[in-house]
């Protein structure tokens, strides 16, 4: 009987060994000759960030004998896949993160400061471009990350629909909305405007723009202010293109990809696009030649509304940090110098294309493009930075998704007026109260 | 009996709008399967312009769907047997034993199945995290971890099941097993069931099929290697394009095993309901 | 969740078959507990502990500050239900409005669910031809994977290129336009089409089960006292009915209460009238990082799903007891 009993419990103790066989898999080795590095998604597929970088990763190896394991995760997961990392611990040694995230991802106290002793290692602070530093973590304390790539917003144009109709690009927010009005004709599914109107991010960043242009503050002392006056007329500004104007299709209330916003404006479904300086590759996969389109500063009203800022952009990109748990601190540091050098970056943002975050990579003639010039002098003197505080994670997700559904009601054809955006972004902004 | 007209002209109608209702999703699944990119960007066609069968060659490549196959089959798989081994030991011991504890036992694991899968979830992910780091034995990121939970989600309903299976198994067996010398142990493997088979086919079925389709654990406590198919199938909409073709190809491929295994077994499922469920 | 829910019915009655030398014997009286252990452990280790330590984290402040060591967060008390409950402020209201969204979905499609089946069951009784095809076919939903099911759903919901519309407005003219299905009020019938069409055909399996466990010479027995179709249904069918009933209303309710994966892959982030409960906590915590929040709405979810059913068994015991 007492074996009986023993026969049971062996049973269960063959069952343990039994799932600790299936779960085999996962978890790596850590040595000073591994790195393991996520990439964000920068070309139009996973796959070819992969090819692109893969080699690059090679020649680092070649150069200082650290294998990289590198993976490279989609805008969608990407800032889950950072949380689970911060409080699980287990994470690459070096990742990149939107760089609106940084003073918020600085908070967490996961990532390795770059003070001045650090920042000497990856080439110092002279190297990057001073007004892609802004974004690298709150002020006052040493960044939490470094520049990896720039980006910025810019009014992209359809050039043969523009001079057909006898326009030139807009100057001010009025005329873009007139020659939007002049553009749209719903019976040839022709439409002044393509948005991406599904997304919180372009909510975000938009609503952030344009309530900059109105004179809005988003914070003040720490306290949010999503519903001033300023940003009710920053949030309308943008939503009106759909709701009052109508110079948008419904249908983009859907849309959630950029490639549904590129195959619009590459096939002349839409004569203008508000999109960040990676469009021309995607627009050529759309089979939309580089001449066929231009670039210009997106337009602020005029004149400007009183506390105004002639803002055309956020001061957009990529960050690269190292997580405090690595192994390889020094491998983290010379992948970071590696990928920040100024051949590497030429490398990286022609084939992958965002713009260089140091000076004498724009050297190179691949980058004296016009479309690259406008960028760069918008990035230098219409670009402001998010602000920089622990809570702007939730700015991103409390009034992107404010705005996201005001687009989705104008689309369904529900009123948006005024006083629905003001009660909303009042929501939002008990919300963000209650929530810090 | 004979049945009135009213009565036959309802089953007509009731059963033709159940049968559109049921068909159309999946006729759009198989045809959207076996068209051209362009056709599925566009206005919806309920005929594909031509037929082709690239979506099914050119899913592979797109996201490492391979992978998230051999990750999905060995999760669910040993998750499956896992739950039906405890589920029969401990359908044994409630069905033939009264021991202190056992109803409170019951309710307990039962009641179980009602918490919301948010309130354990990042609980969970931080008591496997503090695991690994205290023992290391790794079970966040790893198809171990994953196996542990699935098997859960699946034991209450299956010892449930199981259990009032083995009561409907005369007593008198075990007796005759017992005059024979046979132990308990004994008695379970060789008297019980082979009796009671189809019941432990059901709760099979029941176990993979719960691991095979699960979405919210599966997206937090995966990582790249490890990710499964129901993570993975995301991926497709993460490219330049959507690619709607190669979704549904992928979608009818991962479907296939289980439903297949689902309705060849399904008499099992049937029976095993017949006489755990719907007695009492 | 895809999991089934299950009613903690109670343990089964026994035959009076157990032994009684069994318990004068100590050390056999070990081994069913030596069999219920490693359920025991399993369901310990997933479900009891990480439902504490949830309960636990609801009482602290677990913001961004504190993800890296959540044992550092400081403890707040009830502040996390106060904010979840104080129906002043925009998280409660939200709350209440996807609580209440969800028992509207769960009702229609409970309701639904359990119709549907019923007519199928009752009205695939009789053998014909063709029988066997429907039965198999009615059972596929069930069968596939909620995710690549939904998936499908949501690639015929869309707008311009779906075949809702495709079929509503193109070939049937039934609606004018194009209607939005994913976005904005439809979004609500969009919840309720799909989860419908993936469980009314376990409402069919289970009835299916329990129809074949009512013995034929009961209707006989009306038929021959002039009982019609409609009487049958109604003085035999349906009372017999009554216990798979019981537990079948349960399991669809709580399964689709707590539904996440639905919801999640339709809309991943669903509008508001399609807000499921299960979603909107978890966008609650990660979308705003405070994870102690989140686990307070979900204690309260749990506090109301176990009155709701222990209410609803407690009621079943005293009706079949009055009976």
């Amino acid at each position: 009987m007492k074996a009986r009993g023993i026969a049971a419990l062996a049973a269960s103790v063959t069952l343990a060994a039994g799932l600790s066989a299936c779960g085999s898999g996962g978890g790596d080795d850590s040595s000073p000759k591994s790195l393991t590095y996520w990439a964000s998604n920068q070309g139009r597929s996973i796959q070819q960030d992969q090819q692109v970088l893969g080699p690059e990763l090679k020649k680092f190896e070649a150069k200082t004998g650290i294998k990289v394991k590198l993976e490279v995760i989609g805008w969608p997961d990407l800032l889950n896949r950072i949380l689970a990392a911060t409080s699980s611990g287990q994470g690459p040694d070096v990742v990149n993160v939107g760089n609106t995230w940084s003073a918020s991802l600085q908070a967490t106290g996961a990532f390795q400061p770059f003070d001045d002793a650090t920042i000497a290692k990856v080439g110092g602070k002279a190297k990057f471009i001073p007004s892609t530093l802004t974004s690298t973590g709150a002020a006052g304390k040493p960044p939490a990350f470094v520049p990896l790539y720039g980006l910025a917003y810019g009014l992209f144009y359809n050039k043969k629909l523009f001079a057909d109709a006898g326009l030139k690009p807009p100057q001010s927010w009025q005329e873009l909305v007139a020659d939007a009005k002049k553009l749209t004709d719903p019976a040839k599914k022709q439409y002044g405007v393509v948005m991406e109107g599904a997304s919180y991010t372009e909510g975000a960043h938009f609503a952030f723009m344009f309530g900059r242009q109105n004179g809005a503050n988003l914070f003040q002392g720490g306290q949010p202010g999503f519903d001033s006056p300023q940003m009710v007329a920053g949030v309308k500004q943008y939503v009106d293109l759909m709701a009052g104007q109508k110079v948008v299709n419904p249908s983009n209330a859907e849309y959630l990809n950029d490639a549904d916003m590129l195959k619009d404006f590459a096939a002349g479904k839409a004569a203008m696009m508000m999109i960040q300086s990676y469009a021309p590759k995607g627009l050529a996969e759309n089979g939309m030649k580089a001449g066929e389109f231009g670039v210009v500063p997106i337009p602020a009203p005029d004149p400007l509304p009183p506390g105004g800022h002639k803002v055309s952009s956020h001061v957009a990109g990529i960050n690269i940090g190292v997580f405090k748990n690595t192994k390889n601190k020094d491998g983290a540091l010379k992948l970071i110098d590696f990928l920040t050098s100024p051949d590497e970056q030429k490398i990286l943002d022609t084939q992958l294309g965002p713009l260089p975050v140091v000076q004498q990579a724009y050297n190179d003639p691949k980058f004296q493009t016009p479309e690259i010039k406008t960028f760069r002098d918008i990035l230098a003197n219409a670009s402001e930075t998010l602000p920089m505080i622990p809570q702007e994670a939730q700015f991103e997700t409390l009034v992107g998704n404010t705005v996201k559904q005001l687009i989705a009601d104008a689309a369904a054809g529900r009123p948006v007026d005024d006083q629905t955006i003001q009660s909303r972004l009042a929501a939002a902004n008990k919300k963000m109260q209650s929530g810090g | 009996m004979r049945e009135s007209s009213a009565v036959r002209w309802a089953r007509r109608v009731v059963l033709t709008l159940l049968t559109v209702f049921t068909v159309l999703p999946l006729y759009v699944m198989v045809v959207s399967s076996v068209k051209p990119l362009r056709d599925v960007q566009g206005a919806f066609h309920w005929i594909p312009t031509h037929v082709t069968v690239r979506p099914f060659v050119d899913m592979w490549h797109t996201v490492p769907l391979g992978r998230y196959f051999i990750n999905s089959l060995v999760v669910s798989g040993c998750a499956t047997v896992c739950s039906v081994i405890i589920a029969i030991f401990t359908g044994y011991a409630v069905s033939r034993y009264r021991f202190a504890g056992r109803g409170t036992f019951m309710t307990a694991v039962l009641s179980t199945q009602m918490f919301p899968g948010i309130l354990f979830l990042l609980p969970l992910f931080l008591i496997f995290v503090n695991i690994d780091r205290y023992t290391g034995i790794t079970l966040y990121g790893s198809r171990l971890g994953l196996i542990i939970t699935y098997l859960t989600f699946a034991l209450p309903f299956s010892i449930w099941l199981i259990a009032g299976y083995f009561d409907t198994i005369p007593r008198e067996l075990d007796e005759a097993a017992r005059v024979d010398g046979a132990g308990p142990m004994r008695t379970l493997f060789r008297v019980i069931l082979p009796v009671a088979a189809p019941g432990v086919v059901a709760v099979a079925i029941y176990a993979f099929m719960t691991a095979w389709g699960e979405v919210l654990f599966a997206s937090v406590l995966t990582d790249h290697a490890t990710r499964t198919l129901a993570v993975g199938l995301r991926e497709y909409s993460n490219q330049g394009q959507v690619y709607w073709n190669e979704v549904m190809a992928a979608s009818l491929v991962i479907s296939l095993p289980v439903v297949v295994g689902f309705l060849a077994l399904q008499r099992f499922l049937v029976h095993g309901l017949t006489a755990g469920a719907v007695k009492s | 969740m895809s999991r089934t829910v299950t009613a903690p019915g109670e343990a089964p009655s026994r035959a009076p078959g157990a032994p009684a030398h069994r318990v004068r014997r100590p050390r056999r009286a070990l081994l069913p507990y030596l069999l219920v252990l490693p359920a025991l452990i399993a369901e310990l280790a997933i479900h009891v502990i990480p439902m504490l330590v949830g309960a636990w984290m609801s009482l602290l402040h677990l913001t961004q500050f504190f993800i890296r060591n959540w044992t550092a967060a400081p403890y707040g008390g009830l502040t996390n239900y106060r904010v979840a409950v104080d129906t002043n402020g925009p998280v409660a209201k939200d709350l209440i409005h996807s609580f209440l969204i969800t028992v509207a979905v769960t009702v229609l499609v409970v309701a639904l669910s359990w119709m549907f089946g019923l007519a199928a069951a009752v009205f695939l009784e009789k053998p014909f031809r063709g029988r066997g095809v429907l039965r198999t076919l009615f059972l596929v939903p069930y069968a596939l994977p909620v995710f690549t099911a939904v998936i499908t759903w949501r690639f015929m919901f869309q707008r311009d290129n779906g075949m809702v519309n495709a079929l509503l407005s193109d070939e049937l003219h039934l609606a004018h336009g194009h209607p939005f299905w994913l976005l904005g009020g439809n979004s609500f019938v969009a919840i309720v089409v799909v989860n419908v069409w993936r469980l009314w055909p376990f409402a069919f399996l289970t009835l299916m089960a329990g129809l074949q466990s009512i013995p034929g010479d009961l209707y006989e027995a009306a038929a021959i006292d002039g009982a019609g179709f409609a009487r049958r249904l109604r003085s035999v069918t349906l009372p017999l009915l009554r216990p798979v009933n019981r537990v079948l209303l349960l399991v669809l309710f709580l399964w689709t209460f707590n539904d996440f994966n639905t919801a999640y892959v339709l809309f991943e982030q669903p509008p508001a009238d399609a807000d499921m409960i299960s979603i909107h906590i978890y966008n609650a915590s990660f979308l705003t990082w405070n994870f102690g929040l989140g686990s307070a709405m979900s204690v309260l979810l749990l506090a109301f799903l176990l009155v709701v059913t222990l209410g609803y068994l407690g009621a079943g015991r005293l009706r079949s007891r009055h009976a």
